[in-house]
């Protein structure tokens, strides 16, 4: 086999990796979406797919111009001594630098408290915004949400002012019942906005939930206040 | 037969205690021994001797004791869409002009707070002008933001003249002034009308300018009180509240701080504004300043900077659709300064009486609701 063989693998793996990586950052919120259209085929489906930069690794360099091998993490890298920049390695010394890298970021794993990562957190994050965001688009646009009179939410409620999700759920005299905010909700959209209620499970009930509790995070629950 | 007996005493007691009240509302020095008299009349038809021990005594309150020199009424914030699109706004402005026709003595003039349109579409306010033109006592228009940002106040200014005037009634001076000027937003983001127009009717939206009087409009109050007298009384009437309340909901004005400055000089001068849907009062030196109801919908407090003279209503009720709505009526007297009526459609009327303001709160207070509005 010859040198250039082995240049072209390292440099197909990297490339495989890299598009692994990138395919797994997408993958989930591409299932939710999938998820959500299936569910409801009304405005939610139309929700853009926000173009957004992937993060970038930075190599990391040797100070004596010695070959730095980085593992497809971004972060585990190792510096071979005796081998030039740019040189190639002889497989068997390859089969054991990636042995040793694998060890080494095998041990940074081994030192976290936690199995969730960095980008667990992030997509979380990503996908709270954008429900949060979709509620906030409904809240705002009465035919979005299957009103008929031109009456949306935000006219009786700015940034859902007055909404007190935080003192649900409450007996409410009018409905007979201890009522969900989601209740509140549906019986607005009946009544004062003159649409259809939606279903529990209905996406945009639970977009609209999203945006009217981020709308009073950090407030004391206080379920029954009147 | 004394149930019978007991019960004609307590029709007398009624009638007599009706009549008190009625009076009260009416005193002046001239009438105070004329009340006395049925505050008398009440004490005996109660059957409490001596009757002395129901004297109408002197704890009244300056405001009370004062006749009004007269009374105008408004309705505010009506928000028409078309009658096809939405029949309840429409039923509950002719709701308000219906209760102010019935007022009785009839007010000198109703004022129009702004708002009268949801879009500024020329047919809502057609609309607005054919529901208005059933008012028997005069028109005073003031233009709102959703009158406005469609065609930049064409149609309104077609239908109701220009947005600024003054005028003089009974020994007060009134002006109505255009305080909904936003600075251009819309230029740079190639906004369409309407886009501009559903912006601005967002109250919670970031994107557009903040209400401002404008130094145009400055300029135009300086020279419409150059030739008023300073212990002439002065009225003004306008959409925005013209001081600094909440800014993220608009509850604004930005340049309210140079308007104040040129009202400070005159003896007495009223603000009444309409836009933000509440019971609200704030008084600056020299200005006191009255919220007016809307007839559409409600809204609830700001988070912050609501003047701490406002006894704040407490929450509407979210299952009554008329619930904190109605009109009102606004006595005013030789000072200038007025005793404001919110006449609530679901609720006991609340009056903010010129002797509250007048005493910094101390006195007169308003009925504070027992649960809190959140």
């Amino acid at each position: 086999m010859s040198k250039r063989f082995y240049k072209f693998l390292i440099l197909f793996l990297l490339v495989v990796f890299s598009l692994l990586a990138g395919f797994r950052q997408q993958q989930l919120p591409q299932q939710l979406e999938g998820l959500t259209s299936l569910i409801d085929s009304g405005p939610f489906s139309a929700v853009a797919q926000e173009k957004r930069e992937l993060p970038r690794h930075s190599t990391a360099k040797s100070e004596r111009a010695n070959l730095v091998v980085q593992l497809c993490d971004g972060q585990t890298s190792l510096e071979i001594a005796g081998v030039r920049s740019g040189e190639v390695l002889p497989p068997t010394k390859a089969r054991h630098v990636a042995r040793q890298m694998m060890d080494k970021y095998a041990a940074e794993q081994a030192k976290q408290a936690s199995k969730w990562t960095k980008r667990d957190r992030m997509t979380w994050e990503r996908e709270q915004q954008r429900m949060i965001e979709e509620g906030n688009r409904l809240f705002h646009d009465w035919k979005a949400l299957g009103g008929t009179i031109g009456v949306s939410c935000d006219m009786c409620h700015p940034d859902a002012a007055d909404t007190h999700p935080e003192t649900y759920p409450k007996f409410q005299p009018q409905l007979k019942d201890v009522a969900a905010l989601r209740d509140m909700i549906n019986w607005c959209i009946e009544n004062p906005m003159k649409g259809k209620p939606l279903s529990c499970g209905d996406r945009k009930m639970v977009a609209l939930e999203a945006y009217i509790t981020s709308q009073r995070k950090g407030v004391a629950l206080d379920p029954g206040k009147h | 037969m004394w149930p019978l007996k007991w019960k004609k005493r307590e029709e007398n007691y009624r009638q007599a205690r009706a009549g008190f009240f009625e009076a009260v509302k009416l005193l002046d020095r001239r009438s105070f021994l004329g009340v006395a008299g049925r505050a008398a009349t009440i004490a005996t038809a109660k059957a409490i001797v001596p009757p002395h021990s129901f004297q109408l005594v002197d704890v009244l309150g300056v405001g009370l004791r004062e006749k009004p020199a007269f009374r105008f009424a408004y309705i505010a914030d009506t928000h028409l869409y078309e009658r096809t699109l939405n029949e309840r706004f429409v039923a509950a402005a002719m709701r308000a002009v219906n209760d102010i026709n019935a007022l009785k003595p009839p007010p000198d003039f109703v004022l129009v707070g702004g708002d009268l349109a949801q879009f500024g579409q020329p047919k809502e306010l057609e609309l607005g002008k054919q529901i208005l033109s059933e008012l028997k006592a005069p028109l005073k228009m003031v233009a709102g933001e959703h009158d406005w940002y469609l065609d930049l106040g064409e149609k309104w200014q077609e239908l109701f003249g220009p947005p600024n005037y003054s005028f003089h009634h009974k020994g007060v001076h009134f002006i109505g002034l255009m305080s909904v000027n936003e600075k251009d937003f819309w230029t740079d983001r190639k906004m369409t009308p309407l886009e501009r127009m559903k912006t601005v009717a967002q109250l919670d939206s970031p994107i557009q300018s903040r209400f401002e009087v404008g130094e145009a409009g400055r300029e135009w109050l300086r020279q419409a009180l150059a030739k008023v007298p300073n212990d002439t009384p002065i009225v003004l009437m306008t959409h925005a509240p013209l001081y600094k309340y909440y800014r993220p909901w608009n509850f604004w004005t930005e340049d309210a701080d140079l308007v104040q400055e040129i009202l400070f000089p005159y003896r007495s001068v009223t603000v009444l504004h309409a836009h933000t849907h509440q019971v609200l009062t704030h008084r600056v030196k020299n200005i006191h300043f009255h919220g007016m109801l809307a007839t559409s919908w409600p809204w609830p407090y700001a988070p912050e900077g609501l003047p701490k003279l406002t006894v704040k209503m407490d929450r509407v009720d979210p299952f009554d659709q008329l619930d904190g709505l109605g009109s009102g009526t606004v006595d005013v007297y030789g000072s200038g300064y007025v005793n404001k009526h919110y006449s609530l459609w679901r609720r006991d009327p609340i009056t903010v009486a010129k002797a509250y303001l007048e005493s910094w709160g101390k006195e007169a207070i308003p009925r504070s609701p027992e649960f809190p509005s959140y």
